[in-house]
């Protein structure tokens, strides 16, 4: 576990060319393959700018992102992606967006056709994960936004991908939705040890799913805090009105607060 | 009468109503057929001249329908090439614009020099005149794929084909649909212009040859020739549309 599975070596990156917007600037961070790190800071600081980096749809200025021990040069096709907005494809039932990525990985490209009822009882099993069972043939725009969320997440894992990238997934969703999917994506990754970016606003998400949270500086982003969250595991919800747990947050909150004013 | 009734209702009591006040204008005021033919005149010049009128119908009707099928297959072409390479984009459009903007009758003259009378011209400018909104809908659906979808896909590793095909060609549908019913409507003009100016044939020779004899009825039958294949043409595309994109259509407004 000592060789980092995801690394940036102070990392900048500009949006539009000469003059302008610095994203990041020398961001240094590094992930082991199997943990569940968090990404916080204030709105604008690169947190998306991070993921696009480390999945290689975007490559920096200066500095070098490496993935398992590559160079990152193009689009890592390890990494299984969910944004806040579910981007379902319309025209597709909830079991064939699930089935999606199969349609373009190697090697269920070419066997998904021959194979497609063994496939297809994977995605079932996935979605049953989620609490999906049974929705598989109904078009995305027949579910509710939570579900939506669910099935975007089965999408976005059902290629068993090393690297699960989630972009404030749980962003949009009301509360005890919210924490009802977070105990579902913690029990995912319990069972199946992928690595996780979580990049998020919400402290007690942080901190209740990660092994380690990063916090960010406002724009150009940095890296200003690291905190190794060692509240044992299996984590139960109730771990969420615990004391550890309220000073861990209010940590953090400190930090972000300084981001904000701009202290560091 | 309930009001659902009445709205079910409505249509056909406008229409009549429209052809009686025409009629009993006509009659009230004695004007000549020569200005305004009233219905029962112009009903009569079809029934009269039905066999000439089915005939150049259905010339219309093939010349429209070869233009409009070309119109779609360069168009589709054309609007995909623009829609997945701005730089064909940024080339193409200020061209396509400016050609659009030339009145499609002052291309007649050219092919009729170029191609003789006859029915080239004719599918030419239906062609002409419909590829336009063809292009310009089918390369916004694929401009407008959502950046994340496309950053789902090329996480995955996905080639530009694999996006275009798994998201950007099935996105772009509706817009494509939709553009058949204007495109249709224009092909149509496009058509009934040349045959009017260049053609031995069809509903507009017909009404360009009964213009000469001052046959004003079966100028007016002609036109309501035209309008009746026009609401047909019309309604097939947007029945064609409704079956293929269902999913795009799911809004209250749509179906209301």
């Amino acid at each position: 576990m000592s060789e980092a599975f995801i690394a940036l070596d102070k990392v900048q990156h500009v949006y539009g060319g000469e003059g302008g917007v610095l994203a990041v600037e020398d961001l240094t961070l590094s992930v082991r393959e199997g943990e569940f790190v968090a990404v916080v800071g204030p709105s604008g600081c690169g947190k998306s700018t991070l993921m696009k980096l480390a999945t290689g749809l975007q490559f920096p200025r200066a500095g070098t992102v490496r993935v398992d021990g590559q160079a990152v040069s193009k689009p890592v096709k390890i990494a299984g992606m969910a944004f806040q907005n579910p981007t379902l494809l319309p025209w597709r039932t909830t079991l064939d967006n699930i089935l999606l990525p199969l349609e373009i990985v190697e090697p269920h490209r070419s066997r998904l056709r021959r194979e497609k009822a063994a496939y297809t009882e994977k995605a079932e099993a996935l979605l049953a994960s989620v609490g999906l069972a049974g929705f598989g043939p109904k078009f995305p725009w027949q579910l509710s936004g939570g579900m939506q969320q669910g099935a975007s997440r089965c999408r976005a894992l059902i290629h068993e991908p090393r690297l699960l990238m989630l972009d404030e997934p749980f962003g949009a969703l009301d509360a005890f939705t919210r924490e009802e999917l977070w105990c579902v994506i913690r029990d995912l990754q319990a069972a199946r040890k992928f690595t996780v970016i979580l990049v998020t606003h919400d402290l007690r998400e942080a901190v209740f799913l990660a092994d380690k949270v990063f916090c960010m500086s406002a724009r150009p982003g940095r890296i200003i805090a690291e905190r190794e969250i060692t509240l044992p595991r299996p984590r139960d919800l109730e771990v969420t009105y615990s004391p550890e747990f309220a000073d861990i947050v209010h940590e953090l909150r400190s930090h972000i607060k300084d981001a904000r004013s701009g202290v560091h | 009468m309930t009001n659902k009734q009445k709205i079910a209702l409505a249509p056909w009591v406008f229409t009549v109503g429209f052809f009686l006040l025409w009629e009993a204008a006509c009659r009230a005021f004695a004007i000549s057929s020569f200005v305004l033919p009233s219905p029962m005149q112009i009903g009569g010049a079809m029934w009269e001249y039905r066999t000439q009128l089915t005939f150049h119908s259905f010339h219309t009707l093939w010349m429209t329908f070869a233009g409009f099928v070309l119109a779609v297959i360069f168009g589709l072409a054309m609007g995909l090439a623009l829609g997945s390479s701005k730089i064909v984009h940024a080339g193409t459009y200020p061209l396509l614009v400016g050609f659009n903007a030339i009145p499609k009758v002052a291309v007649v003259p050219i092919l009729v020099i170029w191609f003789g009378v006859g029915w080239l011209p004719a599918v030419l400018t239906a062609f002409l005149i419909s590829f336009f909104p063809i292009v310009v809908n089918v390369a916004t659906g694929l401009a407008t794929i959502e950046p994340e979808v496309e950053d789902v896909l090329k996480a995955l590793g996905a080639s530009k084909l694999d996006i275009m095909t798994k998201v950007g060609l099935p996105r772009s549908m509706p817009y494509f649909f939709g553009s058949l019913k204007v495109a249709i409507t224009l092909a149509y003009v496009g058509s009934v212009i040349a045959e009017y100016n260049a053609s031995k044939f069809g509903i507009g020779n017909l009404m360009a040859r009964a213009s000469a004899d001052f046959n004003v009825p079966l100028l007016f039958a002609s036109l309501i020739a035209l309008a009746v294949l026009g609401v047909a043409m019309y309604a097939i595309t947007a029945w064609v549309e409704k079956r293929m994109t269902g999913w795009a259509q799911r809004s209250g407004f749509a179906a209301g």
